[in-house]
């Protein structure tokens, strides 16, 4: 199996084996391959239709379907963790997304490219142009990004709404890096978080 | 056990019964027409259950005993397959109501010595399901590895998991639904009004004369078979295109491609299927409606189905099965807590692409069935 991406290697590395997990958002299910590796029950939603067919021929419980509508299809707390990596970016209505994470998962892994890294400033300050990275890898007219927010937004929406970071990582490629400056100095974040 | 008369193909048994049926009646005895492929392990544990759609029968690997083709789910079942006799113990039953050796309107009724005709008691699927039940239990086979079906067969899946789910491990609904919509229940209606104004009808007893209603089943199957379809399907396939001519006749023959292959769908069903049978299998799937059996809420279809996996596949193109349909089960299973998937796969064949050469289906219900064995 290749590689795990950074932030889905810190999550895996996080989850108790043997937990009830759902990947929102899940591609084409290597995070969930992983997680059942160590017993874990984990179910996926994934709005791609290629992706969810290569998963459920992994043999993997994924659904195919729109975080942004299809979560309130689950009952209250049925999840020790909810995960959503990379996909907060590209919900109609994050805040409503994770609303709906708190509330099927005990605890939610939220991951996210950094908007604040200070690569994209640079783009975006001096180049005049929107940012192409490795975390940012497509242009302006084709992203799926359409919420963009950096870690101290994220910080600032989860104490607004009462939610509490029990734990965060910041990742540049695949190094860690402290939390001292990260909102400048990270590529991407991941976040454990609890109401 | 290959020396074991119940198991192989063309078989049958007649069970005393009686069948306690949803309408009331009890049937007794029941006759049910089935085939198995493959040996039952010695645990017990690799029985897979294949439920036939309307006009399915019990050939779903082996030549039909009538038209001589190929069994109808050959690209699913077979070596090599996600279906496999060498991994599988694989059973596949003809319906009750059915006319292909299960207990139907064609057979006789003992109290009369006469076919039952419109006498046979009207069925649901959840009495197909029970009549399944009836003839695993006479075969030995207590749990099923999976039981897997299409359009009407994915109804029977729905059933068995409802009402046995202690006896089902894993459960492939392809292309169908929880219920029978007012629509679905109307192309229906059609096609039993075509058949029963047929004047060869005789109100259902016309097996003495020989002379079936042909005609009115044949329209019944015409306008059966366009729902199957797709609009783009029909216009790649056909379009606007004549048929061994070059100029419209400007009167009522088959001038266009698409008219002769309508046409020659329904001659060719009235040889393999019996007119009262059509009217009573229609029947039973107008009156499924899986919530209404639990209270009006589906998720508590499901609530004994910890333990039982689900699959459900729907297509694009498919617009009588449609994949709304799948997602209010898939739905209703997450809020059962039922472990799911559920995929629509990208087809221009319409409702009828379950049963032909899609390879996305043919790796998602292998990859599921092999998840369940490893288990």
């Amino acid at each position: 199996m290749s590689e795990l991406r950074p932030d889905l290697a810190v999550i895996a590395d996080h989850v108790k084996p043997g937990s009830r997990v759902l990947d929102v958002g899940c591609g084409d299910g290597e995070l969930m391959a992983v997680l059942r590796a160590r017993g874990c029950d984990a179910r996926g939603i994934e709005i791609d239709r290629s992706n969810v067919s290569v998963a459920v021929g992994r043999g993997l419980s994924v659904i195919q379907g729109d975080a942004d509508t299809d979560l309130v299809n689950y009952p209250d707390k049925a999840f020790d963790y909810a995960i959503l990596s990379q996909t907060l970016q590209t919900a109609r209505a994050p805040d409503k997304v994770l609303e709906e994470l708190m509330r099927i998962g005990q605890r939610a892994f939220v991951s996210f490219p950094n908007f604040a890294y200070w690569r994209v400033r640079l783009s975006l300050a001096w180049g005049g142009r929107m940012p192409v990275t490795p975390a940012l890898p497509v242009s302006w007219y084709e992203t799926q990004n359409i919420h963009q927010l950096t870690i101290d937004d994220f910080r600032a929406f989860v104490r607004e709404r009462g939610i509490t970071v029990e734990q965060a990582w910041f990742l540049t490629g695949s190094r860690r890096r402290g939390a001292a400056a990260a909102n400048l100095r990270a590529e991407h974040a991941v976040f454990l978080v609890k109401r | 056990m290959s020396e074991d008369s119940r198991f192989g193909l063309a078989r049958s048994v007649t069970l005393p019964g009686p069948l306690a049926l949803d309408g009331g009646a009890r049937l007794s005895p029941v006759s049910i027409a089935y085939e198995t492929y493959g040996t039952l392990d010695a645990a017990g544990s690799n029985a897979v259950l294949i439920c036939h759609a309307l006009t399915g029968d019990q050939h779903v690997a082996s030549t039909h005993p009538i038209t001589g083709k190929p069994g109808w789910w050959t690209r699913m079942v077979g070596t090599g397959k996600p279906i496999d006799p060498a991994r599988h113990f694989i059973v596949c039953a003809n319906v009750l109501g059915s006319c292909l050796g299960s207990s139907g309107p064609a057979s006789v009724d003992p109290a009369t010595g006469t076919p039952y005709a419109m006498r046979f008691p009207v069925i649901t699927i959840r009495d197909m399901v029970r009549a399944q039940a009836m003839l695993l239990d006479h075969l030995g086979v207590r749990m099923l590895a999976a039981v897997v079906g299409g359009s009407m067969g994915g109804m029977q899946v729905l059933q068995w998991a409802a009402t046995y789910p202690e006896r089902v491990l894993s459960a492939v609904v392809i292309a169908s639904a929880a219920r029978h919509s007012a629509q679905n229940i109307a192309f229906h209606e059609v096609g039993r009004q075509a058949i029963m104004a047929d004047p060869r009808w005789r109100n259902g007893d016309y097996y003495a004369e020989g002379d079936p209603p042909a005609s009115g089943l044949a329209v019944a199957r015409m306008a059966a078979h366009i729902t199957y379809l797709s609009e783009a399907g029909l216009t790649e396939k056909f379009g606007r295109r004549l048929q061994a001519r070059d100029a419209k006749s400007f009167g009522f023959d088959a001038d266009f491609q698409i008219e002769s292959y309508l046409r020659h769908q329904g001659i060719s069903f009235v040889d393999r299927f019996d007119a009262n049978s059509y009217l009573y299998i229609t029947r039973a799937m107008d009156y499924f409606d899986l919530a209404e059996e639990h209270g009006g809420l589906l998720a508590n279809a499901f609530v004994g189905c910890k333990r039982t996996r689900f699959c459900l596949v729907s297509f694009d193109t498919d617009w009588l099965y449609p994949t709304t349909e799948s997602r209010a089960i898939v739905h209703a299973l997450n809020a059962a807590g039922a472990p799911v998937s559920f995929v629509e796969l990208s087809s221009p064949f319409g409702h009828d692409a379950f049963l032909l050469d899609v390879p996305e289906l043919n790796r998602v219900v292998d990859g599921f069935l092999r998840a369940g064995e490893k288990g």
